[in-house]
């Protein structure tokens, strides 16, 4: 049977054909769609993680007691998990273990363009990389096998375009015939102190031998002779457009990008006149190309940066360009937190406050976009209390009072705990806001452990934030209302101005919750015409539901209108009209 | 073996619906026996940022990216992501467009208008352009949310794929609920 799948569904399914019991994950663009896909198969327990290393250690879990593993992550998660990673090598699988690392060329969603690849000659990881939906299958359900047979977790690397792309799959049915897990014990193979570690060093180091030799003859490494003047050595995505650009060429097609087949790469090295590696973000098939002696041309005509485009490709190879119709610039649109969010007023605060503001990874972060501009630093998940306390350490003390981490529910439970117990526990001044929407938004509305529901939709305990926090040892805890104005900033600047940690926690969900109960729209609003002054106050909260209408006399005078399609009725915009002239329609 | 590949750019703004169009467009191009691709951004180009969507499909397609300046069909769902998605189209292409404007931020604002006679500008430009009144049409088909299937229907009579395996493709795609209302606006699309 055929279905058109992306690849995030294609490698779900191959989990499923390979026999997969249990899937982990924290949800992160392009990687997301994979466990939602996961969860289809009752056969599979799929599970959201409070972070992308707590994934990868219950799917080793899983493999030490005998059942195969998936977990997936998007390329700056492996970071998180790189810890478990880099021993997992060492002590290999039980049940296989593959690690889906989905790389963000061009950034599209994310804040670097790491290139996961590296972290599998780094962690000494095998690792297969599919160029379709077809593939995202079939090597997924090849790295389960490689896995056991090898006794190796496997990475499989996939991108936003092979996870987000389409394709035509042919399905497979579920392997049956897998022993049944039980616990067994084997400490020298799975406890990994220094005289067991030393053991098992050689083995990994052996084992890449050994794979890199039989790499030579699997299929998924495919030579295919055209002409021979130009030879392309490809993987991934970049194959489709080699093969779309340059038809005639003739390519090797990796499917194992670590450890290379050498045999092959230099088989093919001899068979073309001119060779070349075509590959997005590091050179990192070409220089390993290099090193073996071979000449070759790579990122001296592809970028280091971005993805790549046919477009970018024929200029590489200085092929015409199409002609295109030219446009004038239109007005651009970014993408901007919803009509209702409870983020807004916070931003709107922050920014009245004049606060310096530490940022984290979310919806959220688009409180940096005018006219809210309200975010001075964003690096990485759960980094915003780190960096706070650290602001702290080095400027004045009427400055110090300036300085406010803000953070989501769901990357707080990530990795920003152990900023706060660090905050408590040094001593610093700054204030955080915990913007607590009840749910993961950024990556399309996931549950999480403060939401009370899992992945399977089954209820579960839900932490409560406000006495975690006190737990950690937080003398100062305020819950707010962040679409009450007053209260949302009488409340961070009195935080503000305390000389001691305090966590300030909003309550309201995100408006795109779907599940009962949980947002409830309110009744809409609209402006009286008659009472509006034009004054434009109620635009810098930066409502999508709030519309400026040019009064068309070539004057700047105009009124403010609301979109009752959009309006959630949050009341955000009535709190800032001076002129009592919006209300909601009863 | 000829491979003529069909490029079509889906194009709009985030939550409009566009993903579903697409994959009504990919299943139906399927179902013809065609080999598909289709590709699209999600994520940060949600929340109500520009979304385009490419499809292609043929006798075997490689890159799911429709390349720069090749695209046959631009599908638009809303009139300025469809005028700022124009590069993307072959000169001699097709336009369908929703007659539709959605104000960007900066417009919202205050601080930009909304760009005027965008339909004429396309026109000057593409000759083969319809400009399509999609809420109006889907209203009177039953509900205004079936606006993108009657666009649907009017790019459906462009393609060289057959009727039945558009309506497959809908009575797969689209809840049941809903679908006598989108059969009905994607007939009275293909009448356009």
């Amino acid at each position: 049977m055929k279905e058109i799948l992306s690849g995030n569904e294609a490698i779900a399914r191959g989990a499923y054909e390979a026999g997969c019991l249990v899937a982990c994950a924290y949800p992160g663009t392009p990687s997301t769609e994979i466990l939602e896909n996961t969860i289809k198969y009752k056969e599979i327990d799929s599970s959201w993680a409070p972070n992308e290393k707590v994934s990868l250690e219950v799917a080793i879990g899983a493999s030490f007691g005998g059942g195969r593993a998936l977990c997936t992550m998007k390329h700056v998660g492996v970071n998180v998990a790189a810890d478990p990673l880099f021993t997992l090598s060492y002590t290999g699988v039980r049940g296989g273990l593959v690690l889906v690392a989905a790389d963000d060329p061009e950034m599209h969603s994310s804040q670097n363009e790491q290139d996961s690849r590296n972290y599998a000659r780094f962690a000494k990881v095998p690792m297969l990389e599919p160029s379709d939906s077809q593939e995202c299958k079939e090597f997924t359900r090849l790295a389960f096998e490689l896995s056991e047979q090898y006794d190796t977790p496997f990475m499989l690397r996939s991108s936003t375009r092979i996870s987000h792309g389409k394709s035509i799959v042919e399905l497979g049915e579920r392997v049956t015939d897998l022993p049944l897990p039980k616990l067994e014990k084997n400490p020298a193979k799975l406890v990994m102190l220094p005289g067991n570690a030393r053991v098992r060093h050689p083995l990994v180091e052996q084992n890449l031998i050994n794979l890199s030799k039989a790499a030579v003859t699997m299929p998924l490494n495919r030579l295919e002779l055209r002409d021979t003047k130009i030879g392309i050595i490809t993987a991934g995505i970049c194959y489709q457009y080699v093969r779309e650009v340059l038809p005639s060429a003739s390519t090797l097609k990796l499917g194992m990008v670590h450890p290379l087949p050498h045999d092959l790469i230099r088989e093919f090295a001899a068979k073309v006149d001119k060779l070349y590696v075509i590959e997005e973000l590091d050179p990192f098939i070409e220089d390993q190309v290099k090193a073996m002696g071979i000449a070759a041309t790579g990122k001296e005509i592809i970028s280091l940066c971005g993805e790549l485009t046919p477009g970018r490709l024929r200029s590489a190879f200085g092929l015409a360009q199409p002609a295109v119709i030219p446009v004038e610039k239109m007005p651009g649109r970014p993408p901007n937190m919803c009509p209702g969010c409870p983020h807004r007023g916070v931003f709107f605060a922050l920014n009245q406050l004049k606060a310096y503001v530490t940022g984290d990874i979310g919806c959220y972060t688009l409180g940096f976009m005018p006219p809210l501009s309200a975010m001075d630093t964003c690096v990485c998940m759960g980094a915003s209390i780190g960096m706070a306390t650290g602001v702290t350490k080095v400027v004045s003390d009427e400055e110090k009072k300036k300085v406010v981490a803000v953070i989501g529910d769901s990357t707080f439970l990530h990795t920003g705990i152990n900023g706060l117990m660090d905050m408590v526990y040094n001593n610093s001044p700054a204030t955080v806001i915990i913007l607590d929407n009840s749910i993961t938004g950024m990556t399309g509305r996931q549950d999480n452990p403060a939401s009370g529901f899992t992945l399977m939709d089954d209820p579960t305990t839900a932490i409560n934030i406000p006495l975690l926090c006190k737990a950690l040892g937080v003398k100062n805890i305020r819950v707010i209302n962040p679409l009450d104005l007053e209260e949302t900033k009488r409340v961070i600047a009195e935080e503000m101005e305390r000389p001691e940690t305090s966590v300030v926690i909003t309550n309201k969900p995100c408006v795109l919750i779907k599940r009962d109960g949980v947002f409830t729209k309110g009744p809409v609003y609209a402006v009286d015409s008659e009472k509006c002054t034009g004054c434009r106050a109620c635009l810098k909260i930066g409502c999508p539901a709030i519309e400026w209408r040019p009064a068309g006399d070539g004057s700047k005078k105009g009124k403010a209108a609301i979109d009752p399609l959009l309006c959630t009725g949050c009341d955000v915009c009535r709190q800032l009209c001076k002129f009592d002239a919006i209300g909601s329609i009863k | 073996m000829s491979n003529q590949i069909t490029n079509i750019l889906l194009v709009g703004v985030g939550g409009q619906g566009i993903l579903l169009a697409s994959e009504i467009l990919s299943e139906a191009a399927m179902l013809a026996g065609f080999d598909v691709k289709k590709s699209e951004i999600h994520g940060m180009s949600q929340r109500g940022g520009s979304v385009v969507s490419h499809v292609r499909y043929g006798a075997e397609v490689f890159s799911p990216i429709v390349p720069e300046g090749e695209g046959d069909i631009l599908f638009g769902f809303e009139l300025m992501e469809t005028v700022r998605s124009l590069t993307l189209l072959k000169p001699g292409g097709t336009v369908v467009a929703n007659d539709l404007q959605i104000s960007p931020p900066s417009v919202l604002m205050g601080q930009e208008t909304y760009p005027a006679e965008l339909a004429e500008r396309i026109k000057t430009q593409f000759a083969d352009f319809l400009l399509v009144d999609g809420q109006k049409m889907a209203t009177d088909a039953g509900n205004v949310r079936a606006a993108n299937t009657v666009l649907l229907g009017a790019v459906s009579k462009r393609l060289d794929i057959a009727e039945e395996f558009w309506l497959k493709a809908l009575q797969k795609m689209v809840p049941v609920k809903a679908l006598q209302v989108n059969l009905c606006a994607f007939r009275m699309g293909r009448e356009l």
